[in-house]
């Protein structure tokens, strides 16, 4: 998203802009500010492509947009069951948006699971279309309804559209050499067709991109291509759909630039790949697969011309083994895993911070603890970033705000991981690795210069005059150690997890050394160059609502809501966890009140209230999903008036 | 086996991307400044010297071979070498070299690793490295105990072993690194004992000259916790009966007069121990190094009695020529830049559908 936080009051829900009725007694066109759909069917159905190519769609008519993938952990959980149910929510509006929208105008709900697992989001007044081919008695049964929910009343007020979509894609596909299974299959085309319809989204990209993906199936090309039109047309057709709706793009909403559609996971990918340019640094990344981290192994691995090397270790230890091994070498080395992945890591990250190698950690977490929620969304992992290792080795820990912010956030963690030459903490998250928002492409020579200098020679005179090679003699302003790299004449040197004698990096069990170095790692930390943290608060307010990572979305919604109701309400959110920005402490300082809402039970709370003896006030949720704007701003009232 | 100039390294195709050293070296250039704090009479001292000894012998730039360990007595090995090195933590020296050594093909890179080290807590570290043939030499010193937590048991133990974790004998059944290895899919499998330094030089000199990874178990003697471990192996009477050297190409022959050899049990296919007489002289099993399959390897390492070391095979028993991992990782980057042309940073984050905001 890219909103400023201070732009113009969100609208509430399904605000009508215009409305054009056609004379001639045809469709009418409504114009929306803003709509939210939840495509819900079986993890089979094929929802989560619907929604992605329903996003591209929108994303390329020039719409702002938010999404919210929400899928179980099994691959094929037992069809029509409620944990098998997975959605795909998408919010997009003529104008900037922040989130995935909390409750959906438009539910599709491809079967019984989906309607009895998703209705409860949806508020009376909403369209609600579904599949009733498949509310057969059993299926209903098997998800606890005795009566038909299309018939008993229960939908009452909903505006409600029972489409046979099964029947109308088997009917559509009948010229086709299909066997009934598999024309069934296009039914989420079908349903994707007649949603373009109901909001005018253009359908040249999926007609593409159906070709493309069935390149050598050229009749399931086909024959989804027409359920695709078939959709299209029964909206088109039908008199249960008397009308579409218009959501202008965005224009206004966004800086001049080219825009495509990002994920997380992807914009980390690219992040890190533009970090190897301009770091000058072939990328080495070490990995073991993880839910939701795979995406970005899989990413990399398919640039391999980019002069990307991957490598799929045996576990989650050798991935960040292979990787430091690199940074050795002189690559710009990472590793990525889940929270999981980086209790295992926790061995070799201690020993990069010995080694003082530059190291990308990159976590994007998940439910906890032990395996917990492998495809919900979590922030629970700050103080194991923070203090899960054995002895005093302080990491720098940066975080992303949005999926686009991850190209940017990987780029930060470069800077600092190379310029002090430290394992670095890249904390993102289910929600921001699978969601998506429209990106404004940079421009390459936007990008920041990360150019580092290896060692080349001597760097120290003893006292006999002799030129040496000292591998701990620091730099005297970042007090990072030289970077030498293997292949340099002159420069052998044995590294170790023992601890070094100050300046040589012999072994040195002396009290006193370890003292000091234990102190001038955790120093280096400390004096990590990072910007001040901005505070957004154009009423004078008194309180202050701090946030980091992914809820920067659903706080900032919030806040525009309480100020929009005339609420004042300062807002402010951390990139750099730690160290902190240097302006934190009298930023906190300022206000009366200080509210920190979390996905964990109160971990930057924690921190916070460690270091600045600020009396700061937490607001957790820990069920998986990101916050809504709605339930916050409640939340944020309270912390107001209370 | 490779034929190996003490000159250079003109003929090892496994070091062809190292680049040479300028000018000749001796054993001095391989020592570092750092004073050795093994105990005295270790048998890594013995180790330490062979392979100083035999570096100069490879005549490449020091400052392109890097030696990586674990954690272990044998571990402290990098400190003693002046090359670059790196003592990590325990048992992840193979992933830390894999990475090295696959981002980095100018490097000549060295693992020295223990049995605890290599066999316990890095096991599957070792085993992955062995089946992915990554350009690395893996010393594994084998003294059958842990000398540096000061006397418990190791994997390599024999069953019933006395320690202060096991004052009533160990239960579990010893690895055999060399089986373990053949099984791992290694395409360099070794056994050399850390007193015999000629051998010990002419095993190194192999691993050296084989692309991929090479595993050479050494059995060294730890004076303090396991002392006269192998001393079937290196008495001269008992290793007569004990030692079955292996030379490529030459039957299988040992004992006092070469009396006894090794024939494949016609019955079972296995192999057997046997005194040759002149009717059975023809079956002596020729070692062949070089074998594409594994199975005469292994059925070689199992003649070896854990207890009593008798019949214990030393020198190469597997050396084939395998594709190299990090060759082949860098025959996929040349192949994307062929096939897709070298990445273009705007056009890769431009990808995908884009529309444009005009002002």
């Amino acid at each position: 998203m890219t909103s400023q936080v201070s732009s113009p009051a969100e609208p509430a829900d399904e605000a009508v802009v215009g409305e054009q009725r056609n004379p001639a007694g045809a469709k009418g066109v409504r114009r929306l500010d803003r709509v939210i759909i939840r495509f819900a069917g079986d993890s089979g159905d094929g929802m989560q492509l619907t929604g992605d190519r329903f996003t591209s769609e929108t994303a390329s008519f020039g719409n702002d947009l938010s999404t919210l993938p929400n899928f179980p952990a099994e691959i094929r959980a037992p069809a029509g069951t409620l944990p098998g149910v997975s959605s795909f929510q998408l919010h997009f509006a003529d104008h900037d948006i922040l989130t995935p929208g909390d409750a959906p105008n438009v539910l599709v709900a491809m079967n019984p699971a989906a309607l009895k697992a998703n209705i409860g989001d949806v508020p009376r007044g909403a369209e609600v279309i579904v599949n009733t081919d498949e509310f057969t008695k059993r299926a209903m049964q098997k998800v606890g309804y005795s009566a038909s929910p299309l018939e008993d009343g229960s939908l009452d007020g909903y505006h409600l559209h029972p489409v046979p979509l099964t029947t109308l894609t088997v009917e559509a596909l009948k010229e086709f050499a299909l066997s009934r299974k598999e024309a069934e299959r296009s039914k989420n085309m079908f349903a994707l067709g007649l949603l373009s319809w109901m909001y005018h989204r253009p359908t040249e990209g999926t007609e593409k991109f159906l070709k493309s993906k069935f390149a050598k199936k050229p009749d399931i090309a086909a024959a989804n291509i027409a359920a695709f039109r078939a959709g299209w047309n029964f909206g088109e057709t039908t008199e249960d759909f008397a009308v579409s709706y218009e959501v202008a793009p965005a224009a206004t909403a966004f800086p001049v630039g080219t825009y495509r559609n990002i994920s997380g996971n992807l914009a980390l990918s690219y992040g890190l790949i533009a970090a190897s340019r301009q770091a000058d640094l072939p990328l080495f990344l070490g990995s073991y697969p993880i839910t939701p981290a795979s995406d970005i192994l899989h990413e990399l691995s398919r640039h391999k011309n980019f002069g990307v090397r991957t490598f799929q270790a045996e576990d989650e230890i050798a991935g960040i083994g292979a990787a430091l091994g690199a940074a050795f070498g002189g690559s710009l080395a990472v590793t990525t895993t889940s929270g999981p992945g980086v209790a295992l890591k926790s061995e070799t990250i201690g020993l990069a911070v010995s080694l003082e190698l530059p190291l990308l950690v990159i976590d994007i977490q998940r439910g906890g603890p032990s395996t917990g929620l492998p495809t919900k969304t979590e922030q629970a992992d700050l103080l194991q970033a923070m203090y899960g290792r054995n002895g005093e080795a302080p990491v720098p820990v940066v975080s992303p705000q949005t999926p686009a912010d991850c190209f940017d956030a990987a780029l930060e963690a470069t800077r600092i991981a190379l310029t002090y030459r430290t394992p670095v903490m890249l904390l993102s998250d289910g929600y921001l690795a699978n969601g998506s928002e429209p990106w404004r492409i940079p421009e390459p020579d936007e990008l920041p210069d990360l150019r580092v200098r290896f060692a080349q020679g001597p760097n120290h005179t003893l006292d006999d005059g002799t030129e040496v090679f000292w591998p701990y003699k620091r730099d005297p302003q970042t007090l990072a150690r030289p970077w030498a790299i293997p292949g340099t004449p002159g420069l052998e040197h044995r590294i170790g997890g023992i601890e070094k004698q100050d300046g040589t990096g012999n072994i040195s069990y002396d009290p006193a050394n370890h003292d000091f170095m234990v102190r001038t790692r955790q120093a280096k930390i400390d004096g990590i160059d990072v910007p001040d943290v901005e505070v957004d608060d154009p009423h004078g307010a008194k309180t202050l609502v701090l946030g980091w990572g992914s809820t920067y979305g659903p706080i900032t919604a919030a806040v525009r809501r309480l100020r929009r109701a005339g609420e004042p309400i300062a807002q402010a959110h951390l990139r750099h966890l730690n160290p902190f920005p240097r302006n934190l402490g009298s930023v906190l300082r300022r206000y009366d009140k200080v509210v920190i809402p979390e996905m964990n039970l109160g971990q930057l709370a924690t921190l916070v209230r460690a270091k600045y003896l600020v009396d700061a006030h937490s607001y957790n949720q820990v069920n998986g999903m990101p916050f809504k704007a709605e339930q916050l701003a409640t939340a944020l009232k309270e912390a107001i008036d209370g | 086996m490779a034929e190996t100039s003490t000159e250079g390294t003109g003929t090892i195709e496994a070091l062809s991307l190292v680049p040479k050293a300028e000018a000749r070296q001796s054993m001095k250039d391989f020592k570092s400044d750092q004073e050795v704090r093994w105990c005295p009479g270790c048998g890594d001292y013995a180790i330490l010297a062979a392979v100083q000894g035999f570096m100069p012998e490879l005549g490449l730039a020091k400052e392109n071979i890097v030696f990586v360990s674990g954690i272990g007595c044998s571990s402290r090995f990098p400190y003693y070498m002046n090359t670059y090195g790196m003592h990590s933590i325990h048992g992840r020296a193979p992933a830390i070299a894999t990475g090295l050594a696959s981002s980095r093909r100018d490097l000549s890179v060295w693992v020295v690793t223990g049995d605890g080290d290599a066999l316990s807590i890095g096991g599957n570290h070792l085993i992955h490295a062995l089946r992915r043939n990554v350009n690395l030499k893996i010393l594994l010193f084998n003294n059958r105990i842990y000398g540096l937590t000061k006397g418990q048991y190791s994997p390599t133990s024999e069953v019933g072993k006395i320690t202060k974790s096991t004052p009533m004998g160990s239960l579990d059944a010893p690895f055999n690194p060399v089986s373990l290895a053949i099984g791992a899919e290694a395409s360099f499998v070794a056994r050399t004992v850390d007193s015999d330094r000629k051998h010990l030089t002419e095993v190194l000199r192999q691993a050296a000259a084989h692309p991929g990874t090479a595993l050479v178990e050494i059995y060294q003697n730890c004076n303090i916790f396991n002392d006269g471990a192998f001393e079937a192996l290196k008495d001269k009477q008992q290793a007569e009966e004990a030692v079955i050297r292996l030379e490529h190409g030459q039957p299988i022959r040992f004992g006092a007069d070469a009396s006894k050899g090794v024939v494949r049990d016609q019955a079972t296919g296995d192999l057997k121990v046997v005194t040759v007489t002149p009717e059975n002289e023809a079956q002596v099993l020729v070692h062949d190094a070089h074998a594409t399959s594994p199975t005469t390897a292994f059925a070689l390492s199992r003649l070896a009695d854990p207890d009593t070391l008798h019949h214990t095979p030393i020198g190469v028993l597997r050396s084939v020529a395998r594709p190299v991992y990090d060759d082949q990782m860098s025959d996929q980057l040349d192949g994307a830049i062929e096939q897709n042309g070298k990445g273009d940073l705007a056009a890769l984050l431009a990808g995908g559908d884009t529309w444009t905001v005009v002002g």
